[in-house]
């Protein structure tokens, strides 16, 4: 029966937050996904009633800065883990010295056990302020003022913002593309590699001819997973996203917030709305991400699938 | 067909030069990927032990917090009393689940294994975000049948959140036995129940206690679900399991660390540090585990 609370569990989160956000779906409609506005409405005042749901006088949700910050945060995360990922997953199956490899090992293992609100925490606290007050000022500076390289000018805040909460999402996904890879890597025979040695192939030319083709389908299910990870990162992302709720930011320093992170900080201004509606509206937002994060992990599963197994975030296990 | 190899090989491949250079430039760039993750750790764990070091009191063991300072004795009582409700409950769901799927499922009849829609759930799981888990503990259990903030609801909504790990944990360290395990044991003419708790899991158990220990330090390092669940109290976890918020370790850091008070601070950080210290005693554990139940092992992996 055990085996069943897993598909029980998976079943009534789906229904909970289904029917506890049927109201707000009904009442936010359509805007809730391209809408830019979030507000609570008179949380003390007036109730307005709107199709027989009661809501705070002139609340009104849009959640797309939200969603827009999610799906950048979550890319950045992408772009900057998966090329360390595989090169970590070469750094462990290759010729590396036994030692460091077994640091290598433990250092993803530890990254991936080490709560997130402690990477949070080192995000905002050392990381963030670090980099905005060296780093991202002299990047600023030396970018051409043309299309795509503006999104890397103009003022570069406090640290908290877009490309730290990337950074930090970034190495919250390594462990998880890392470990995968690597054990994708593990999995391709011998035979094809020792046959490129005999040809005179370098390592770099075994790696990206025989090894990567060999997995590649294991690898992009590795780097869907990740997303799906990214996607639904909270507390670190609140901590160092700045927690925006009605603005896009407008280049790649600026503060921002995330779907996940707003389910969070959002929390106490929900408690605090009389009727509900918040709570209501936060689980929509909650909806929108579960749909969008099992969408994601199906994909992922099903690539996955066809080449090999998953690595477990933690430990190895699954 | 060994001129045209020829050919290929003078015209259409890269110069030695350049083939060397990139070799240097993979190797130079895997030293670097290595470098990338394993820097970040090293800079989280010292930064965290040199900001919460130089304001340590013992006294944080056995205080507890007040507003926004004092100790964390009863965060981490709270804390501990939370992992022991995951360890009871997912422990025993999860490793139940973990053998069934393994070995109870049985196969169809194309002589596939069944129980895949059950291991499909599980993994499905698995990639929920642990905030939409918290919120629907929040809207099933603290709101809808009126548990308030409590310690059942927390261990509730952690326990689902890591059965999945356990699950698989238990299943993939029970593929792992060898057959001929499972064969000596029914032709000694063990019952299929016998053989199972005296051969077959008693071999896997290193590797169902190294999932379970994981578990433990995934539920103890979550943050956003216990913030829709378990509340947050400053005394001394009372034993009622509905009614009755908890205090945990996560709470201080994620509250405090952006107070306008160095009191607020160094709690932040001193919470951060114990549970920098007891994720990574778990994992060390785990890792021992692995370790001498693989220098016992008859056949070694890789």
């Amino acid at each position: 029966m055990s085996a069943f609370v897993p598909l029980v569990a998976l079943v009534l989160t789906v229904l909970v937050l289904a029917f506890k956000a049927w109201p707000a779906i009904r009442v936010n409609g359509a805007h809730f996904l391209v809408g830019s506005s979030w507000k609570p409405g008179n949380v003390y005042g007036a109730v307005s009633t709107t199709g027989g749901v009661a809501h705070p006088l002139g609340s009104s949700y849009g959640a797309w800065p939200a969603i827009a910050g999610t799906l950048e945060s979550s890319a950045l995360a992408i772009i900057i883990a998966v090329p360390i990922s595989i090169g970590a997953a070469f750094a462990l199956t290759e010729r590396l010295p036994r030692w460091l490899a077994e640091i290598l090992r433990s250092a993803i293992e530890v990254l991936a056990g080490v709560p997130s609100v402690l990477l949070g925490l080192w995000g905002a606290l050392t990381l963030g302020p670090l980099l905005a007050n060296d780093v991202y000022p002299i990047v600023a500076n030396h970018m051409p003022n043309v299309p795509f390289f503006s999104f890397f000018r103009g003022p570069t805040g406090h640290g908290e913002g877009l490309l730290t909460s990337g950074i930090v999402l970034a190495l919250m996904i390594i462990p998880i593309v890392a470990s995968t890879t690597r054990n994708l890597f593990a999995q391709v025979p011998a035979l094809p590699k020792e046959g490129g040695e005999a040809l005179g192939m370098t390592d770099w030319e075994v790696g990206r001819k025989i090894t990567i083709p060999w997995v590649r389908a294991g690898i992009i299910g590795a780097t869907v997973l990740g997303l799906g990870r990214a996607f639904g990162e909270t507390i670190a992302v609140a901590m160092i996203s700045g927690s925006l709720l009605n603005t896009i930011t407008p280049n790649i320093y600026g503060t921002m917030g995330t779907v996940a992170a707003t389910l969070v900080t959002q929390l106490d201004s929900a408690f605090a709305d009389g009727t509900g509606f918040e709570v209501r509206t936060l689980a929509e937002l909650a909806v929108v991400l579960v749909v969008v994060v099992l969408i994601v992990n199906t994909v992922a599963r099903i690539i996955v699938r066809r080449t090999g197994h998953l690595a477990a975030p933690v430990g190895g296990v699954i | 067909m060994v001129a045209r190899g020829a050919r290929v090989a003078s015209d259409g491949y890269p110069s030695t030069r350049r083939r060397r250079i990139a070799e240097q430039a993979f190797r130079a760039l895997t030293l670097l990927a290595l470098l990338a993750v394993v820097a970040p750790v090293i800079w989280v764990i010292t930064g965290i032990v040199a900001r919460a070091v130089p304001h340590w009191r013992w006294s944080v063991l056995t205080t507890n917090t007040v507003g926004a300072s004092g100790g964390l004795e009863n965060a981490i009582l709270g804390s501990l009393a939370i992992m022991l409700g995951v360890l009871i409950i997912a422990g025993t769901l999860g490793v139940l689940g973990g053998v069934y799927l393994s070995e109870l499922a049985g196969f169809n009849r194309k002589g596939k294994q069944r129980g895949a829609v059950l291991r499909s759930a599980t993994e499905v799981l698995a990639g929920v975000p642990s905030i939409a888990l918290g919120l629907v503990g929040y809207l099933a259990l603290v709101v809808q049948f009126h548990w308030g903030f409590s310690v059942l609801a927390a261990v509730i909504v952690l326990s689902v959140i890591v059965i999945p790990y356990i699950t698989r944990g238990t299943e993939v360290a029970l593929r792992q036995v060898p057959t001929n395990y499972r064969e000596g044991a029914e032709a000694l003419g063990m019952s299929t129940g016998y053989s199972l708790r005296k051969v077959v899991v008693r071999s896997a158990i290193p590797g169902i206690a190294t999932s379970v220990l994981i578990a433990l330090a995934i539920s103890v390092g979550e943050t956003a679900p216990m913030l829709y669940t378990a509340g947050w109290f400053t005394g001394i976890p009372k034993a009622s399991l509905f009614h009755q918020p908890i205090g945990y370790l996560t709470y201080p850091v994620w509250t405090f660390w952006d107070y306008p008070s160095n009191q607020a601070h160094y709690l932040a950080f001193d919470a951060a540090l114990i549970l920098l210290v007891l994720v990574l005693v778990l994992l060390v554990i785990a890792r021992l585990v692995v370790a001498r139940s693989q220098r016992f092992a008859e056949n070694r992996r890789n």
